[in-house]
């Protein structure tokens, strides 16, 4: 069974807590199961219509009701409902209303028609669709707060094998935190339909150790690379209408409306993890998005191939 | 079993012999009936048309998710396959059969002649049949003027601000919009006749505590669908006014609210899965016992229960928005409020357990459908209480798993009792015996297919696969389960193929039921199959729950035992 989403193979105190809370679940689920459904069965094979029983048309005799044992079959399923609610009820209030610390990383998230915004306000970060967080162990766990919201339709920020999802709701803000406990690469995707490329809206989370994640902190604050050799491609970039979407910062291109390319040479994949970056592939995301992603909301942009070819080695200089 | 006493057969002494109409006047003389049960047989048509609809677009949607990044339907056509299938389904198949059902069958019950408003029934059909059409009109009419895609791609429930003119301009919104209005008056219109018949059409004798379940049920049903259809058609006209009058309820970009448009679908949306089920459970409640040759076990407690489960669950309706960050309060409160629904649900199936003891149970395939029904509704509840503990629901809603509980409420229990109602009723709706060996196979194809499909289900939701993608990733271990769950649809649909043929085979050569195929004890039974158009040629006199026991074991009458 894979591993990388499943919600039993978690790696973060909230997947951590729910992951015990739905063992106890699963366990008296299961023995509800067979009690009531070996009950069903003994009753089905018992009482059966038999071949000799049919020659002798009387009726069973007919029982109306016992006040006794229906009061039983009340009392014993309330005592475990309470019983299943206090055990909820405490995961509950641990992970939504557990106390902040001073020093947790503040991360916002902000959905967009088929890509992640993530800002980091106190450290000047921006980025897209590949989220960066540090890492903890269980005895010093870092927890990231998440404060998310959504710039369109409704969509969920949803890592497994991290925590259960949120949703990022336009007009309405939501908090929740993450603490890996390991470090690696964890996978997820948008939990809420949000239209056409819902499903390609994928989500991956990289838990750096702390010094890993503070290079990376440092050089996202870096502006954007200035590859003589990618002149062309830059000037291509600067005169059509990627700017109006596109920030790339040290440059005019300020836009907001699609994903931050000051580093996008830097990331794993593109189109929120929908290909690997690569040159091809950005050439071909370039020249029609909906190659990949059809009904993603960047236009076709009708370069030509020579300046196709430009765009797509200026974006891979932006490491 | 078909043992008639000769009471029975002074009731159903007369059957007309009507004289032969060209087809014209048989078209004109079901469009303008208000006879009960015309209306509850073209319901029932209906809603078996638009479930073999329905099942289309679900198999479409099995082939594409087969294999991993599969390009059989575009992501646009997917999406409208989604929303139309779970439209379709629950407003134009569930609705509509199950008011066919007891639009058909509670008259006959209470021993009256018709319901208490026959044209107010005849309206509400044709409004909500002309809902339907109006659904399926949008493939046609959708683009408007914006070519912006046909039929409605929103999700059947339609979150806001996916629907508003922004996001989701031309006019598949309005169609979907329009389509769930006018069902909804003719839920209304139902749910009213089915109550006011219920209460002021019952025979001589027949006292509310001597109500048969499926008409007690139904009341519960019809209570519900009344309540809760009003919030369900108030958010229509609101996200009416907001596409068209510059309204904004929804509207986030102008400050509106996605939540209230939640609130508002779930108060309707949460309770909408009762109306379904209750029938179900109608069903369950007067064809295990006449199987297993017993009385139902706790009558009082039965009723008590379906009218609990009513009231409660009006108040769970949050509990399909635990990740919308409603804050812990109110999660606790409707995780609560979640779980106690379990206990009135489990009194139901304990109770059916207990008629099923010390009883002769006899596996005809209604029978055997209703069995199925048991433990499917069994897990159906379980995994529902894994769904209330909000924590496990922040990993699993709007996941598979989801996808997997209430297919198994949907189709588990509700579908199954359903084919169990066909095999039950059938007889006395056409007179003529449905096979019970292409029954059988049916029954076991079906439930072969079923167990395929939604037991696997539940896997790629746990593996962390969302519901209504399109594709997925080929490196998260999904392919497995989805062609699992997709190889079941075949047996399904095969099973269900099979269910159509029988009835047609019947309707032409099935043996002649006779009034009373299935030595039953309530009144349906006492007239002839099918029965005249008036029902009974004297109003029958009850005294007890089960009249035709009464008749069958005069020497120990039901009516010893009553309190
Ligand atoms: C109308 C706005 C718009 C314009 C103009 C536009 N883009 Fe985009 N771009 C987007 C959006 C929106 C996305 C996110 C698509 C998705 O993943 O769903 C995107 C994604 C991208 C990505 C992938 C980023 C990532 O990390 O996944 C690249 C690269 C890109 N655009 C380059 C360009 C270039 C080069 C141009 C100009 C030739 C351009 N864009 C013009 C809106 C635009
Ligand atoms: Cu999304
Ligand atoms: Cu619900």
């Amino acid at each position: 069974m894979s591993q990388v989403t499943n919600i039993f193979a978690p790696a973060a105190t909230p997947a951590h807590a729910i992951f015990h809370l739905s063992l106890l679940v699963l366990g008296i689920t299961s023995c509800i199961f067979l009690v009531v459904s070996g009950l069903l069965l003994y009753a089905l094979i018992r009482f059966r219509n038999r071949a000799s029983a049919t020659s002798d048309p009387q009726e069973p005799a007919q029982i109306y009701g016992s006040n006794q044992i229906e009061l039983s079959w009340t009392v014993i399923p309330v005592l475990i409902v309470v019983m299943l609610f206090l055990a909820t009820a405490r995961i509950i209030f641990s992970t939504e209303n557990a106390p902040k610390p001073s020093d947790a990383l503040d991360i916002t998230v902000i959905g967009h028609q088929f890509w992640w915004e993530y800002r980091y306000p106190k450290l000047g970060v921006v980025t897209a669709n590949e989220l960066h967080i540090p890492t903890g162990d269980a005895a010093h766990p870092i927890p990231s707060y998440l404060t998310m919201s959504s710039a369109d339709t409704d969509h969920s920020f949803w890592v497994p094998r991290l925590a259960g999802k949120m949703d990022l709701i336009p007009n309405k803000i939501n908090t929740m935190w993450i603490d890996p406990l390991e470090p690696g690469l964890f996978l997820g995707q948008c939990g809420q339909y949000c239209g056409t490329q819902h499903a390609k809206m994928l989500i991956r989370v990289y838990a750096d150790r702390p010094a890993q994640f503070a290079a990376w902190v440092a050089h996202q604050l870096q502006p954007a690379a200035q590859d003589p050799a990618a002149a062309e491609g830059q000037a291509v970039f600067l005169r059509n209408a990627c700017i109006s979407c596109h920030t790339v910062a040290g440059t005019t291109a300020a836009g907001r409306f699609g994903p931050d390319l000051t580093h996008v040479g830097g990331r794993d994949t593109i189109a929120s993890g929908s290909v690997p970056n690569t040159a091809a592939n950005l050439r071909a995301f370039v020249d029609n998005p909906a190659h990949f992603k059809p009904g993603a909301l960047m236009p076709e942009m009708h370069l030509n191939a020579h300046d196709l070819d430009a765009v797509a080695a200026y974006l891979t200089t932006l490491k | 079993m078909a043992t008639q006493t000769p009471e029975i057969e002074i009731l159903n002494q007369s059957t007309p012999t009507e004289p032969r109409h060209p087809w014209l006047e048989v078209l004109h003389g079901w469009v303008t009936t208000v006879d009960h049960k015309k209306i509850g047989l073209m319901y029932i048509g209906y809603a078996l048309l638009f479930l073999v609809i329905a099942g289309v677009e679900a198999l479409l949607m099995r082939v594409q998710l087969a294999i991993p990044n599969n390009t059989f339907v575009s992501p646009q056509v997917f999406n409208r396959l989604f929303t139309m299938h779970g439209t379709t389904m629950v407003f134009f198949v569930g609705m509509p059969i199950l008011f066919g059902f007891g639009n058909y069958l509670i008259p006959l019950m209470i021993g009256a002649r018709d319901m208490a408003f026959p044209r107010l029934n005849a309206f509400s059909f044709w409004i909500s049949a002309f809902g339907g059409l109006l659904l399926y009109f949008s493939f046609l009419g959708g683009d408007g003027l914006y070519g912006a895609g046909n039929a409605p791609d929103v999700g059947w429930f339609a979150y806001a601000p996916l629907t508003s003119r922004v996001f989701s301009p031309g006019h598949s919104t309005d169609y979907w919009t329009l389509a769930v209005l006018l069902s909804g008056v003719g839920s209304v219109g139902t749910a009213l006749n089915i109550i006011a018949t219920a209460i002021c059409m019952r025979c001589p004798g027949m006292k509310m505590s001597r109500l048969p379940l499926l008409v007690w049920l139904y009341i519960v049903t019809s209570g519900l669908a009344l309540i809760i259809v009003s919030p369900l058609t108030a958010a229509q006209i609101m996200l009416m006014l907001d596409r068209y009058a510059g309204a904004h309820f929804f509207d986030t970009q102008a400050g509106g609210s996605a939540v209230l448009w939640m609130h508002f679908f779930w108060i309707f949306g949460h309770p909408e899965v009762y109306v379904l089920v209750l029938p179900a459970f109608a069903f369950a409640n007067e064809i295990i016992p006449v199987f297993s040759r017993k009385a139902i076990f706790g009558y009082p407690a039965m009723v008590a229960a379906s009218v609990g489960i009513g009231f409660i669950s009006l108040s769970v309706w949050a509990h399909h928005m635990f990740t919308v960050g409603l804050g812990a309060g109110a999660n606790t409160f409707f995780t609560l409020a979640t779980m106690v629904i379990a206990v009135p649900t489990g009194i139901k199936i304990f109770n059916w357990l207990a008629t099923l003891w010390g009883g002769r149970i006899h596996f005809t395939v209604a029978m055997m459908f209703a069995v199925g029904f048991l433990f499917q509704f069994l897990i159906a509840g379980l995994t529902g209480i894994m769904l209330s503990v909000s924590p496990l629901d922040w990993q699993l809603s709007g996941s598979y798993f989801v996808v997997a509980h209430f297919h198994y409420v949907l189709v588990g229990a509700i579908l199954f009792m359903i084919f169990s109602a066909f095999y039950y009723w059938y007889p006395k709706m056409s007179g003529r015996m449905l096979s019970e060996k292409i029954g059988k196979w049916h029954f076991w194809l079906f439930l072969i297919g079923f167990h395929l499909t939604f037991d696997f289900m539940h896997v790629p939701g746990i593996l962390g696969m969302p519901r209504r993608v399109y594709t997925y990733e080929a490196d998260r271990g999904w392919m497995i389960w989805n062609v699992i769950v997709s190889s079941g649809a075949i047996f399904q649909t095969i099973g269900t193929l099979l269910f159509v043929y029988n009835m047609i085979r019947a309707y032409f050569k099935g043996p002649i039921a006779g009034a009373d195929p299935w030595d039953a004890w309530t009144l349906e039974w006492a007239t002839s199959s099918p029965p005249p158009d008036y029902n009974f040629e004297t109003i029958p006199t009850i005294r007890s729950r089960r009249p035709l026991w009464d008749l069958k074991h005069p020497e120990d009458p039901d009516s010893n035992y009553e309190f």
